[in-house]
């Protein structure tokens, strides 16, 4: 252990208290009884899919467009698992069939 | 009906829902198990931060702090900004979570990116208690998470195949719940405003620094539209 056990806990501690800080955020300006602004309601009904699109782009964030491999790997993958779920609508199909093209991808093909 | 809204019945309905979480966390915590491990750090370690602070990306940076060098003001701020996207997923979700009562707390502790994401992928299914299947979703994935650092800190090393690539997993679920939205209409301006905001910020700030930007971005894009269309036709508020 490259700090001492008790500063170790603390610093478990104290990125457990920021973490838990920030999803609590919302809750805490907003308490179930007092009336949430019509603004923030739309806004929260609005955030998902904007979170999600952003969330896709953080995962493939790593990808190299300019050189080698091109972020070929993922975007081959991230279309199929696309298009097999506009056509299929079935959630383990989809994951499960673009996560092993993935990893064959990158364990065989790009390497 | 007693038996239908049981704990069992939303665990039952709830599980299938998980998988892919379930393939994601294992190995995303295995790696950081492997990693803490590789600081000196044993599988209690790796446990214990699983099960109190359980946030992955967090917890991969959380790994650098455990050095000399870095003041606990640092652990503050960086861990702030890592997590500041958290500060908005609740906003979704004020209404939702009033039916988990008791639970409230430990949904709010949980919302970590993957469960947020399932929320909005699953309808609880007839016949079960919306608060306990919110709730066997959210148990269900810390304790995946839970497992995957404690077997990475305990055999990381000797995973029998190879496993690179499989937290594409988690990638493969943002997309699905992408498609989803994307196929209601309404949903697709707020997709895509999410998405190219994303991809410009990072152009622009980089690919470590760009999420913050983004966020504010759609704070402001979307509010700003509404009020546009609003103007325009009548108010679609159900």
């Amino acid at each position: 252990m490259p700090v001492s056990f008790s500063r170790s806990v603390i610093i478990i501690v104290l990125v457990a208290a920021v973490t838990f800080a920030t999803r609590l955020a919302p809750f805490a300006l907003f308490p179930s009884g007092k009336k949430v602004p019509k603004a923030v309601k739309a806004l929260g009904k609005m955030l998902p899919p904007a979170v999600i699109g952003m969330l896709v782009i953080y995962c493939l964030k790593g990808i190299t467009p300019l050189s080698y491999p091109y972020g070929l790997p993922e975007i081959i993958s991230a279309a199929v698992v696309a298009a097999l779920h506009i056509f299929k609508r079935n959630n383990l199909l989809s994951i499960g069939t673009g996560t092993v093209l993935y990893m064959i991808l990158v364990q065989y093909v790009f390497v | 009906m007693k038996e239908q809204n049981s704990y069992r019945a939303a665990y039952r309905a709830a599980f299938p829902h998980t998988l892919p979480v379930l393939t994601g966390y294992l190995f995303i915590g295995i790696a950081f198990g492997v990693m803490f491990a590789d600081k000196g750090y044993n599988f209690i370690w790796a446990g214990v931060m699983s099960l109190l602070v359980y946030a992955g990306s967090g917890q991969y940076l959380a790994v650098n702090f455990f050095d000399p060098s870095v003041s606990l003001a640092q652990v503050l701020f960086m861990t702030v900004m890592v997590n500041i996207r958290h500060v908005f997923y609740g906003l979704s979700l004020l209404d939702r979570f009033q039916v988990c009562k008791k639970k409230k707390p430990y949904m709010i502790f949980s919302l970590t990116d993957e469960t947020y994401s399932l929320y909005f992928l699953t309808k609880t299914p007839p016949g079960v208690d919306e608060g306990k299947f919110l709730f066997a979703i959210a148990s269900l994935d810390q304790l995946y998470w839970i497992a995957g650092s404690v077997i990475g800190a305990v055999a990381g090393s000797v995973i029998p195949f190879n496993s690179e690539g499989i937290d594409f997993a988690m990638t493969a679920l943002f997309i699905v719940i992408f498609v989803e939205q994307w196929l209601d209409k309404k949903n697709r301006f707020a997709a895509a405003c999410g998405a190219v905001m994303s991809v410009i910020c990072i152009l622009i700030f980089g690919r470590e620094n760009f999420i913050l930007p983004a966020m504010l971005c759609v704070l402001v894009i979307l509010p700003a539209r509404r009020k546009l269309k609003s103007g325009k036709e009548e108010e679609g508020d159900d």
